[in-house]
């Protein structure tokens, strides 16, 4: 076991160098001239040469690449953001908590909505209630986020008055916030108000954000069932005269979630990429929303810096997930 | 996995049960406090080290210049000098200031902070003379103390002095007008020595990497010390930055209690956000969005006055532009007025000429050139041209800017009047930046292409000074100048007197449609949105707007009040 998540991790140090690498150049091949980006209109040839020299872009791009990873791997710093003057690692520790917080909470609406509808989809299998959860499941994939969370805001927000539309708290609350993790902070601050104001303004974005892992944990909750529901032991144990509900709930349920599980589990990566557009919608400021607006103002320390930073922790997930297979089952381990 | 999904369910219940008792109310208006909507976070709050609009916005809630200006215009009324008065030379001038006003560090202000600043910019190193951090600086002083790029010119500040306790006299070093209006940017203003110096205003590094100046001293971040009707409170960034009523202030206290800044980047999420009274105001309101709001009954919009131009470059350098009569024809074979009327959304007016019509030196009487594609053709021939005249006219991609909101229907407009005009019009364009804008300065982007100019300050010389003055690519202007019109405006920055100085930009602006070297077609008014009972918010062509004077009606204020403890 110890040897299987040590050569994991050795492997980690060439994906991640070459991560950096395509990272790199990814950012240097988008269009848009960052120093003309920085100067805007008023800019002349002189001064967009100014900055370009000041800024190192002048020089040949495999030394720009030695410099970077010199600054990422021997001071760990990821550089700075030329839009707001800040360092990228404060940015991130500042971010990063408000998207974990949506990415969890969309997981867990998925979840809890998605396992019951794909189980009694499968259970009333062809009948009324499955169609409606196909067509219900087919939409939530379909339905672009931003235009699904621009109607639950007109909706729940400006008609019914029932949500905040934007942020992550109400002005009018204050809290220290030790981990920028709002939810947490209410809680260490012990202040309800706090609490239930920062989960209320996570409703509809994770709401939002949680439509498409709802329908895929949905659709693949329906189908585990119906597969699992015609398998051997499952007849054998209705054979033995097993009451309904308990069939389900120890052999179908429980043999049917394994791979939703593993589905719930790549859903990060698609998380992430929806919080660009959640984030912006309701302007709340996590990683997706800066990834954003760093592309629009070619900030591109913030483009490599945080892009950089989201596919390590991809990686790492990933990792964790492929760990957790090998504690639960050994054949992974073999292969 | 049972136990799991038991308790998945439990927390999706507690979400629930959370929403239902706050409710509805929005939070944030009503009474004295309220939240603004900006388009982003300021960078940092300092006036000499940004240039961008959301941070100088904040900034001038809290800060004071000598000179400031009279709400909603570009008129200069005292502010924190009392008077002044130049020398004959023009090269003195004598700032005589308000006394019994202290900084919100219960410093006081005097001649010695005034000088103290000046000097601070005067003496700005390193990463500090980067253009991307002084902008204004360099725009108004040129130079610094000891510059560090040869391209930099000698400064225009000559030095300061404290000549008593409420007098101080500051120095140029050539006569210019133009120096006294632009005293009234945000970006001059006056701040706390103590503080600037306690809180290391110009302390930081300069990233290895990417070279960008990262403040590390908190004066910018948690400190800004000025003279201002607001006092920062705090600043989280990305989520809200909060000012509060400087109950010390010389004049009138304002009536808000506490100010708040949320930056929404997204268009739609601001209107919502004003819908839902998340906030009672914002700016930059797209033009589709006007009717909404207007059809709203509990908002209002407010119209800023029109500071920009936008025009169609005419390079004479690309043969045949050079003649005066192709450059006529060009200007009557543009249809300006059906541009304007179809796509402003009724928030243009035509323009003649290359400022707004509320900068001084605008004149009434400059030569008009309507859309005519009979005498546009007659001119051409007249130039012994064979019809049609074949010309390449860019217009930007990937951009919308205030005077240009969608530039492809502009050009399809102007392309189509000028295929009915005599011309043959092949089009050509290309992303905004950096291509269009690079293509547009060194003049590689045709003979006729589209761009404007947003106003920087109120001043004739920050519209045609900058675009006339000097040899410009652009405009062809390094090959074919103009010097009756580079005299008259060296002349005009010159002249102190404000009547003189007016004379002689009218004068010029008159040269400059005589000469044509581009065709200016519009003037727009950008529009603010805020609640109804919102009062007292005067927009300003400079969007230098004070919140100072700003309150809630009582009628109207139908806001549900929070009742939380």
């Amino acid at each position: 076991m110890l040897r299987f998540v040590v050569r994991r991790l050795l492997l980690l140090v060439p994906i991640l160098l070459g991560l950096s690498i395509l990272v790199f150049l990814w950012v240097r091949a988008l269009p848009g001239d960052p120093a003309a980006a920085l100067l805007g209109e008023r800019a002349t040839a002189e001064s967009i040469e100014q900055v370009r020299e000041q800024y190192g872009l002048d020089r040949p791009i495999h030394i720009q690449y030695l410099a970077y990873l010199r600054l990422v791997v021997v001071d760990r710093n990821l550089g700075t953001s030329i839009e707001s003057r800040r360092p990228i690692t404060e940015e991130i520790s500042r971010r990063f908590p408000a998207t974990v917080e949506l990415a969890v909470a969309s997981l867990i609406f998925a979840t809890v909505f998605g396992i019951p509808l794909g189980f009694f989809a499968a259970k009333r299998y062809g009948g009324f209630f499955d169609n409606a959860s196909l067509v219900g499941s087919l939409l939530g994939i379909s339905i672009p986020i931003f235009f699904l969370a621009l109607i639950l805001k007109w909706i729940f927000a400006v008609e019914l008055g029932l949500f905040p539309t934007i942020g992550r708290q109400s002005v009018e609350i204050n809290v220290d916030h030790p981990t920028n993790f709002y939810v947490l902070d209410a809680i260490i601050a012990l202040d309800p108000v706090a609490f239930s104001d920062a989960l209320w303004h996570l409703v509809l974005p994770a709401i939002a954000l949680g439509s498409i892992p709802l329908a895929i944990i949905a659709r693949i909750t329906r189908a585990a069932v119906l597969d699992v529901q015609n398998e051997d032991y499952v007849r054998t144990a209705r054979a033995k005269g097993l009451a309904s509900s308990v069939v389900d709930r120890r052999h179908v349920f429980r043999n049917a979630m394994l791979p939703v599980v593993t589905i719930i589990g790549l859903q990060t990566g698609l998380l992430l990429s929806g919080a660009i557009l959640t984030e912006t919608v309701f302007a709340i400021p996590g990683m997706g929303s800066w990834l954003a607006e760093a592309i629009e103002a070619s900030d591109y320390p913030v483009l490599q810096g945080g892009i950089l930073f989201v596919a390590v922790i991809f990686v790492l997930v990933n990792l964790l997930v492929d760990i957790a297979y090998a504690l639960v089952d050994p054949r992974v381990r073999l292969s | 996995m049972r136990d799991r999904l038991k308790w998945l369910a439990l927390l999706g219940g507690v979400m629930l049960a959370a929403a239902v008792p706050v409710g509805c109310g929005g939070g944030g208006g009503g009474g004295d406090t309220l939240t603004f909507g900006s388009a982003s976070d300021p960078v940092v709050l300092d006036g000499a080290l940004v240039s961008d609009g959301e941070s100088l916005r904040v900034i001038d809630q809290m800060m004071e210049t000598l000179v400031g200006l009279e709400a909603g215009s570009t008129e200069l009324v005292p502010e924190l000098a009392e008077s002044w008065t130049a020398s004959d030379d023009g090269l003195t001038w004598t700032f005589q200031l308000k006394d019994g006003v202290t900084f919100h560090d219960g410093e006081p202000f005097n001649a010695e902070a005034v000088c103290f600043n000046f000097d601070r910019w005067y003496n700005f190193s390193g990463p500090l003379q980067n253009s991307s951090v002084s902008y204004y600086w360099q725009t108004v002083f040129r130079g610094y103390a000891n510059n560090e790029d040869d391209g930099l010119p000698p400064s225009l500040y000559g030095g300061c002095e404290a000549q008593d306790e409420l007098t101080a006299v500051l120095t140029i070093t050539e006569p210019s007008s133009s120096f006294l209006g632009a005293l009234a940017l945000t970006n001059f203003g006056i701040a706390s020595p103590a503080a600037l110096t306690e809180f290391e205003a110009d302390a930081g590094t300069v990233d290895e990497e990417a070279g960008v100046f990262q403040p590390t001293g908190t004066y910018g971040t948690e400190h800004p010390t000025g003279t201002g009707p607001f006092k920062f409170e705090s600043w989280e960034r990305g989520d809200r930055l909060t000012l509060t009523r400087n109950d010390d202030y010389w004049g009138e206290a304002p009536a808000l209690g506490t100010l708040t800044f949320r930056p929404i980047s997204d268009n739609a999420a601001r209107l919502q956000a004003l819908q839902t009274g998340e906030i009672q105001g914002y700016d930059l309101v797209e033009p589709q969005d006007v009717p909404t709001i207007e059809g709203d009954a509990n908002l209002q919009v407010l119209d800023r006055p029109a500071f920009n131009v936008g025009y169609v470059t005419i390079n004479q350098a690309m043969a045949p532009m050079d003649n005066p009569l192709v450059r006529q024809a060009v200007a009557h074979g543009l249809d300006r007025q059906a541009v304007v009327d179809n796509f402003y959304g009724g928030r243009g007016v035509v323009a003649h000429q290359f400022m707004p019509p509320l900068v001084e030196g605008y004149a009434d009487d400059v030569a008009q050139f309507e859309f005519d594609p009979d005498r546009a053709r007659a001119l051409l021939q007249q130039a012994g041209l064979e019809l049609p005249v074949a010309i390449e006219f860019w217009y930007p991609t990937d951009v919308s800017r205030p005077y240009m909101p969608d530039p492809r229907r502009n050009f399809e407009a102007f392309a189509a009047s000028l295929n009915r005009s005599g011309f043959r019009v092949t089009a050509r364009s290309a992303p905004w930046s950096p291509d269009y804008l690079g293509r547009q300065q060194n003049g590689t982007a045709g003979h006729l292409n589209l761009i404007g100019w947003t106003g920087d300050f109120g001043d004739p010389d920050n519209f045609v000074g900058t675009f006339f003055q000097g040899p410009q690519p652009a405009w062809g202007t390094d090959e074919f100048p103009n010097a009756e019109v580079v005299d008259i405006l060296n002349r005009a920055e010159r002249e102190t007197d404000i009547a003189a100085r007016t004379g002689l930009y009218e004068e010029a602006n008159r040269m400059i449609a005589e000469w044509i070297p581009g065709v200016p077609y519009v003037h727009t008014s950008p529009a603010l949105a805020f609640e109804a009972n919102v009062q007292g918010y005067v927009p300003s062509p400079v969007s230098l707007e004070e919140f100072a004077t700003v309150s809630f009606s009582d009628e109207g204020d139908e806001e549900e009040e929070t009742t939380e403890e």
